[in-house]
Order: structure tokens, then C-alpha cells, then sequence
């Protein structure tokens, strides 16, 4: 088939993308296990990996090593699915997980837990608190969308959120006497998935995970949305059932992948606009390959930040946000070009 | 061949009612125009009947089954919806953006079957759009997009087609060509309910006019009763010129009535 102007045949199949993602993904998952201060080769770290080394490296590859891949790559994957299925549900080109303020509820959640000492006392009282913080906006915004329903009341409310969790973060922090609280505060904000332990995985692993499932399920009926809801909903979409889906399947996904790592910006926002030149514009086709591109994306840049060797490590949400902020720029003038 | 039926039908946007006791019937084979001044209610009509607005009294009925009483999915095999405007979200192909019309028939996982390939194949074909089927519908002229997104509605194949302003933006030629198509579809056995401003096309086109006013239908019937002048006076407040061409009849409205003592809203004001 022709590539003519306005032609808008994909170039690639989805199913083809997902494998040249997968098989990226798995390499930098193995790249991802060989960094770090001790070399262990890659025969060694398999074994290791399936506690079948000796036991020196077994404890680097699976109590360290091994965490810190698996969040990267979870958390990556749900703010890639994430992103696509909100930007096809608001037909929003700019939307993604803060955009509902889920993000942002869930690091007030855990800045709570710091402030008020719960995260010292047990450390899994953090990413608790920041799940509980994202179920709140969850019950809030499927209130909101099974009563008024419009995309733009549900954007606005989001921002609402937002709002007022960036407004009591910066509240608690102010009102912090403990210095280490305040400076503990704006570390976790940063984003990482540095010194993280098989117990924060096995916490948000499963919610992560279902929500995935739940984002994957509601791709089919986003594309129906293109035609606007008058359109969707005569042919046979169930919307608040749509938009249920996609605000729970965030909500877990995203709320418990910040709940353990901080926030991590702008992946959500730029995943699904690096897919759809590849495989064309149709939304539900762009959700699988966002989360393993996610995934990927996400892995990449820890892998990066762990290379630099500046001074302190770089957190991995200052390294998403620099390298995102261009790309959000970026994307701004090209829609404005697109629209005019 | 399938009726429609309503009966009694009541339809508040709010709380405010917007259709109040509305009954006719309509069957296959007919292209039935719904007309009358701005905010009649002729867009709440065809929302109802495609099941988008919730009635608060009254009933909207296919082939006798209340279509309260279906499911999502069979309502949506019988009733294809074409909205206002043309706005499609993202840059899909137009082939893409017409397989959404196979909508109530795919499954869990959105693939299309054969059955729905062929019926977008047989959407594009009528429609004219084979030869654009992959450039991007946002890349399209209006009155192209027009023709994609009514090919997405044909792509249904439902027995009722409900157009709303299906010509409101269009140069002369697409408002031809997408009447044609409508005026094609009802000649096929469907039954074809047009919202519709333009009363020269309506006229021409149309086998029925239903008019209506402030929420109540006023006129029912040959689209040269419903737009008799006094009819055309009395609600559109406007004079028409009423003639024929090539053994076809048409109404061109022709004149503004300033004054229209007659008219509730207006009385007092005559000078």
C-alpha cells in the first residue's frame, strides 16, 4: 500500500510492534540485572536469578537487583497503559494518570505517611498510605463520571485533585519541623526505584497487575469514542462502564506503581504518542504496545540514571521529567500546527 | 419491513421538557424529514428515538418491542445514529472510521469478521469512498467527511437510520450527493429519519415531513401540506416560493414575515 500524504495505514502490525518491544524489553530487563558495583557474568546471574548461584551473588541479583528491575518495568508498563487508554477515553492527546490527579493523590497518601512518621515505624505503611491516597481520588472520580459523565467535567475534577494534593504536600512540608522529614518528603517526590525490596513488589505487584488487565480489557471500546458519545453510545458502548474501567484500571495500575516509586512524569504522556506513527491511530491498538513500551521506556532510563556517574545518583523521575518536558513542548506546537 | 412507533413520547433535557406528547408511526421504505424552527426539538427527537435521551413519559417502539425493553446491543443493530457536525477524534483512516459502524457486532475482542468487512467494503463502495478509504479523515474536505462518517451510519445496515443535520455545513454538490444517499438508503427498504433546515432539499427529497414546534408536532404528512404556506407562516414565520422542476416539487423559503400577529409569542407587537 501507498505511503501518499494524509495516508493513514499504520506501518507496522500491532502484534509485530509488541514483539520488536517485547524482545527490547526482555534485553534491557538482562541489562538492566548486570549493572552494578559487583560484576557478576550473565551465565552466573540466570542462575542467581533462580537462586541457583552461590550465594553472594544470589542475595545482589535477587534482594537487590531483581526489586529494582521489576518495579521499573511495572511501573513503566502501567503509566504507558494508562496514558493510552485516558488519552482514548478523554480524546485528549495531552492526558495521562496526573491528569486525574491518581498520581497526585497517591504521593500526598505517602507524604502523609512520612510526615506523620507511619513510613519509619514500617516501611510498607509508605506505599499503603499512597494506595489508600489513590483509592480516595478513585471513589471521587467514579462519582463524578456515574453522575455527570462529561469528559470535560472529569478532566476538570482530576485537576481539582491535583490541586489540592500538590496544595497539602506543600502544606506538610511547610509545617514540618523535622528537617529530615521535609528533605525524605522531596526525595520520594523525585521518583525512583532505587533500594526497593521484593516486599514493595509483592504489595503492588497484584494491583498493578489487574489493573493492567482492566486497561487492556476496556482498549477494545475506546475506538468507538473517536465518533464522540452520541455516536458510541448508538452503537452499543456502555460509557460509564468505559469510563469506570479505565478510572479503576488506572487507578490500581498507576496509583500502585507511584504508591512504591514517587512520581515518575510524563512516560504516560509521551508513550502513546511514540507508538502511534508506528502502528496508526486507532486507540485500542496503541494500549498493548504502550505498556511494554512503558515498561521498556521506564527500565531505560533507570538503566541510564545507574551509568551517569555524577555526584549523587539522579533520580529517575528528574531524568523522565527532562527528558519529557521537550517532548510535551514539542507535542504542544505540533497539535497547535495540526489544529490551525 | 420494520415500524417505528412512538407514542406519547416526552423528553426532558434537565429539567426542562423539551418534547411533550409526541406520537406517529413510520415504516421501512420511507424518508422521513424532521423539520421545523431552531429549538423545536427536531435533534431531541432523533436523540430519543436512537435511545440517547431517557423519555420521561411515553414510549419508542420497533416492530412493537419497546426499545426500553432491549439490550444495548440489539438497540444499536436496529437504530443507527449519525450526530451533528463532524468531528472525528483522532486521524484515522476512512476505512477505519467506517468499520466503527460494525460496532454491535464485534466481539470481546474487536475483531471483524468477514460479514463485517464486506458490509464496510459495501458502506465505502456506496458512499463513493473506495478510492480514499486509507487517507486520514481529518486530512479530508468536509463535505468528504461527510460522505465517511454517513458511510460509518450505512456501515450498520440497521433497519432505521436516524441523520441529524446531515447537510447542515455542506456546499451544494455533498448535500446533493448525501441526500441522494439517504433518499438511496430508504429505497433499499430502510427507514431514514433526516433532521433536517434546508426545506428545498426536504421538499425535493423527502416522502414525509414531520414538523415541529416548541416541542409539539404540528404538521404531519407530504412534504407539500407541511410546508403550505399558511403552515410556513405560522411556524417558521416565513413566506415560501412553491413551485415544480422536471415534474419534481419544491418549496424555497422566500421572505421573513416581520409581523405574524397570529403567533402567541408575538401578539402586541404587530405595529
Amino acid at each position: 500500500m501507498t505511503q501518499g500524504p494524509g495516508s493513514a495505514v499504520p506501518r507496522l502490525g500491532t502484534a509485530a510492534l509488541c514483539g520488536i518491544l517485547s524482545l527490547v524489553l526482555v534485553l534491557l530487563m538482562l541489562g538492566s540485572l548486570t549493572i552494578g558495583y559487583v560484576h557478576i557474568p550473565l551465565p552466573r546471574l540466570v542462575e542467581a536469578a533462580f537462586g541457583l548461584a552461590d550465594p553472594a551473588s544470589g542475595i545482589i541479583v535477587q534482594e537487590l537487583r531483581m526489586p529494582r528491575m521489576l518495579l521499573a518495568v511495572l511501573l513503566g508498563a502501567s503509566l504507558g497503559g494508562a496514558g493510552a487508554v485516558l488519552q482514548g477515553l478523554l480524546h485528549n492527546p495531552l492526558a495521562e494518570p496526573t491528569t486525574l490527579g491518581i498520581s497526585g493523590a497517591a504521593s500526598l497518601g505517602a507524604v502523609i505517611a512520612i510526615y506523620f512518621g507511619l513510613a519509619g515505624i514500617v516501611p510498607l505503611w509508605l506505599p499503603a498510605c499512597a494506595m489508600i491516597g489513590a483509592g480516595l481520588a478513585t471513589v471521587i472520580l467514579l462519582y463524578v463520571a456515574k453522575d455527570s459523565g462529561s469528559t470535560l467535567t472529569l478532566i476538570l475534577v482530576g485537576s481539582g485533585i491535583s490541586g489540592i494534593s500538590i496544595a497539602l504536600t506543600s502544606l506538610a512540608m511547610n509545617l514540618s519541623t523535622n528537617p529530615w522529614a521535609v528533605s525524605e518528603i522531596a526525595m520520594w517526590l523525585l521518583g525512583s526505584v532505587k533500594d526497593r525490596t521484593f516486599a514493595e513488589v509483592r504489595l503492588a505487584a497484584p494491583f498493578i497487575l489487574i489493573g493492567l488487565v482492566i486497561l487492556l480489557a476496556a482498549a477494545p471500546s475506546l475506538d468507538l469514542l473517536a465518533l464522540g458519545e452520541d455516536a458510541a453510545r448508538s452503537l452499543g458502548l456502555n460509557t460509564p462502564r468505559l469510563r469506570a474501567m479505565a478510572i479503576t484500571g488506572t487507578s490500581l495500575a498507576a496509583g500502585a506503581g507511584v504508591a512504591v516509586t514517587g512520581s515518575v512524569g510524563f512516560v504516560g504522556l509521551m508513550m502513546p504518542h511514540l507508538i502511534r506513527p508506528l502502528v496508526g491511530q486507532v486507540p485500542s491498538r496503541i494500549v498493548l504496545p504502550s505498556i511494554i513500551g512503558g515498561g521498556a521506556l521506564v527500565l531505560a532510563a533507570d538503566i541510564v540514571v545507574r551509568l551517569i556517574a555524577v555526584g549523587p545518583e539522579l533520580q529517575l523521575g528528574v531524568l523522565t521529567s527532562l527528558l519529557g518536558t521537550p517532548f510535551f513542548l514539542y507535542l504542544v506546537l505540533h497539535l497547535r500546527r495540526q489544529l490551525a | 419491513m420494520t415500524r417505528l412507533s412512538i407514542d406519547h413520547l416526552s423528553v426532558p433535557i434537565g429539567r426542562r421538557p423539551v418534547l411533550r406528547d409526541i406520537g406517529f408511526t413510520a415504516d421501512g421504505g420511507t424518508l422521513l424529514g424532521l423539520v421545523g424552527p431552531n429549538g423545536a426539538g427536531k435533534s431531541t427527537l432523533g436523540r430519543a428515538i436512537a435511545g440517547l435521551l431517557p423519555p420521561s413519559a411515553g414510549i419508542v417502539a420497533v416492530d412493537g418491542v419497546p426499545l426500553s425493553a432491549m439490550a444495548r446491543r440489539d438497540a444499536a443493530r436496529l437504530i443507527a445514529y449519525l450526530p451533528q457536525g463532524d468531528a472525528v477524534h483522532w486521524p484515522l483512516a476512512a476505512r477505519a472510521t467506517v468499520a466503527l459502524g460494525r460496532g454491535p457486532y464485534l466481539g470481546r475482542f474487536g475483531t471483524l469478521s468477514p460479514a463485517d468487512e464486506a458490509a464496510i467494503e459495501r458502506a465505502l463502495a456506496r458512499a463513493d469512498l473506495t478510492s480514499m478509504a486509507d487517507r486520514d479523515v481529518q486530512s479530508l474536505s468536509g463535505g468528504e467527511r461527510a460522505r465517511v462518517l454517513l458511510a460509518r451510519a450505512l456501515a450498520v445496515e440497521a433497519p432505521i437510520l436516524i441523520a441529524d443535520e446531515p447537510v447542515g455545513a455542506l456546499d451544494p454538490r455533498h448535500a446533493l450527493r448525501i441526500m441522494g444517499l439517504l433518499r438511496e438508503e430508504a429505497e433499499r427498504g430502510a427507514l431514514v429519519i433526516a433532521v433536517l433546515h434546508d426545506l428545498a432539499l426536504a421538499s425535493r427529497f423527502c416522502d414525509r415531513l414531520i414538523m415541529l414546534h416548541e416541542g409539539r408536532l404540528v404538521a404531519d404528512g407530504p412534504p407539500h401540506d407541511v410546508l403550505s404556506p399558511p403552515g410556513l407562516a405560522r411556524h417558521y414565520r416565513v413566506s415560501g416560493h412553491h413551485g415544480a422542476h422536471e415534474s419534481e416539487r419544491f418549496v424555497i423559503p422566500w421572505q421573513a414575515l416581520r409581523d405574524y400577529a397570529s403567533h402567541p409569542s408575538h401578539k402586541g407587537e404587530t405595529a
